[in-house]
């Protein structure tokens, strides 16, 4: 007798489906998901977890919370980031200390795996939101992410 | 009654017949008919493509073409310029003369079969006694078509598909067959004109017949979905195994009649569904029996594209079947289910039970 109940089975579950893509087709004109995409530029927002790529913020003193521990350096799989730093004056204290000079990050060997930011002790390095990425020379996508003439911040290595 | 198109048409061959000897503007007038079908179906299946895009995208929470002119209306003009303006390749190890035939066979049979379907009253080119046979006969010759490109391509996935839709089509059109037969037995008729006129008094097949006639509607709606070869039933193609199928090889106008082929079958299927179950051009409780310059066949063309929303549903709901589901479903379920109902529609019209 499963023949007949597979039928009957088979016929509702059919049903189902066709009810859910119905729903569907009805809500599409309001609730649909497609992105505009170049003509809502402006209004569009990326969601929080979105890696767009790895940038430094700075504060309004144009200081950072980078102590320059390479951390970073040592957890990216790929050597994407480069610290160049040496040991200078501090003005504050007057003893030399690790200071970087370049905090350098090669966009195009990203594979935004996350493993730097995981690994920076003092925050130093989040994620942007930023998606627009495509240049013309490749040269471009090497950064700098520490700003010209920034400097640690105040007590960040203690 | 008079119908607009018709006093057009008849105005036409009278000019005709007045400027030229009688053989040949019986010519010209046959020559002008298929031209005016030919136009009209370029047109209709570049916008079923459309309407099925757009179908698609709502289905599945998108917005579908929405760029090339109002609402992406002239998105499929622009599709169809782009074909035409296409090189057309083959690989080295095609057989040229079958290659280049095999697109013809496809769409000439899918236009050979639009000839016989009653748009209204008056607009249908050929009304023959044995349409329903005709219609049936000639629209399993496309199969042919998909055969033989499959072949031709010298290329295993075209081949397999060729071979999938062949074995698809054999068993499936038993089951086309077997319903369309369930109501021929009510009508008593094979030629469409009288089909409908059956139904002008009696009200449409689907109610006179009811439950046998639904099932035979059911029947009916799944294996022309597999005739078409659309999803679910589009094993043919089959994109996640088999590149594209039969048309694999195929490029530019070529595929582009693979294409739209496949878009007047689900028409033609659609229009035999809507004689057969929905009374054709006849409008619903005969509404619009008494205007005269009414055109019924907007009705035909209502009905139509309903069951084709229809078949667009099925096509964006249900998954793709495997060969030995898609036998199974036809050996094992519809053929029997449908040979008992032919039964049963005998004993409901031996017992007058027909309302
Ligand atoms: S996200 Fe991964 S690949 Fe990119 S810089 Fe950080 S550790 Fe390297
Ligand atoms: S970004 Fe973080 S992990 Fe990298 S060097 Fe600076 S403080 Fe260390």
């Amino acid at each position: 007798m499963s023949y007949f109940s597979d039928i009957y089975h088979g016929i509702k579950t059919l049903f189902k489906g066709m009810s859910v893509t119905g729903g569907y087709f009805i809500r599409a004109r309001k609730g649909s998901i497609t992105q505009q995409y170049p003509d809502n530029r402006d209004t569009l927002k990326m969601f929080d977890r979105f890696r767009g790529e790895v940038v430094m913020p700075h504060d309004e003193n144009n200081e950072h919370h980078c102590t320059g521990c390479q951390k970073c350096e040592i957890a990216c799989p790929n050597g994407t980031i480069e610290i160049v730093w040496d040991r200078q004056v501090d003005p504050a204290t007057g003893k030399k200390k690790k200071m970087i000079d370049k905090h350098i990050y090669h966009l195009s060997m990203c594979t935004m795996c996350g493993l730097c930011i995981e690994a920076c002790p003092t925050d130093a390095i989040v994620w942007a939101q930023n998606y627009e990425n495509s240049v013309y020379d490749r040269s471009a996508l090497t950064k700098v992410l520490n700003q010209p003439g920034s400097k640690v911040k105040a007590g960040i290595e203690d | 009654m008079m119908n607009l198109p018709l006093s057009i048409t008849k105005t036409i061959s009278d000019w005709v017949y007045s400027i030229m000897p009688e053989s040949a503007a019986t010519v010209t007038i046959w020559v002008l008919i298929a031209a005016a079908y030919l136009a009209l179906f370029a047109v209709a299946g570049l916008y079923l493509v459309l309407l099925e895009r757009k179908v698609a995208a709502w289905f599945q929470l998108r917005l579908g073409p929405n760029r090339v002119g109002p609402g992406g209306l002239f998105q499929t003009m622009a599709d169809a310029l782009k074909l035409v303006s296409k090189e057309l390749t083959s690989t080295i190890k095609v057989d040229k003369f079958l290659f280049n035939l095999a697109p013809y066979f496809v769409i000439v049979s899918a236009l050979i079969s639009i000839s016989v379907l009653p748009f209204s009253r008056h607009f249908q080119a050929f009304d023959i006694n044995i349409g329903v046979f005709f219609l049936l006969a000639v629209s399993s010759i496309g199969v042919i078509g998909i055969l033989l490109g499959g072949w031709a391509s010298n290329n295993k996935f075209a081949l397999i598909g060729a071979m999938r839709s062949g074995l698809q089509t054999i068993s499936y059109e038993l089951s086309v067959g077997l319903s369309i037969l369930t109501m021929v037995l009510l009508t008593g008729s094979l030629q469409l004109s009288e089909i409908i006129e059956v139904q002008r008094t009696g009200g449409w097949l689907i109610v006179q017949g009811h439950i046998p006639a639904i099932i035979a509607f059911m029947i009916f709606m799944i294996a022309g979905t597999a005739e078409t070869n659309r999803a679910p039933f589009d094993l043919v193609e089959a994109e996640s195994e088999l590149g594209a199928g039969f048309h694999t090889e195929y490029s530019g106008m070529k595929f582009a009649y693979f294409f739209l082929a496949e878009f007047i079958n689900m028409f033609i299927i659609a229009s035999i569904a809507v004689v057969l179950f929905f009374g054709g051009w006849l409008s619903p409780f005969g509404i619009t029996d008494n205007i005269a310059w009414f055109p019924e066949s907007i009705w035909f063309l209502i009905k139509v594209l309903i069951i084709i929303f229809l078949m667009m549903w099925f096509r964006w709901t249900f998954p793709r079947l495997r060969v030995d589901q898609l036998l199974t479903l036809e050996w094992k379920y519809l053929l029997p289910i449908n040979l008992v109902n032919i039964v049963i529609m005998a004993i409901v019209i031996w017992l007058n039970w027909t309302i």
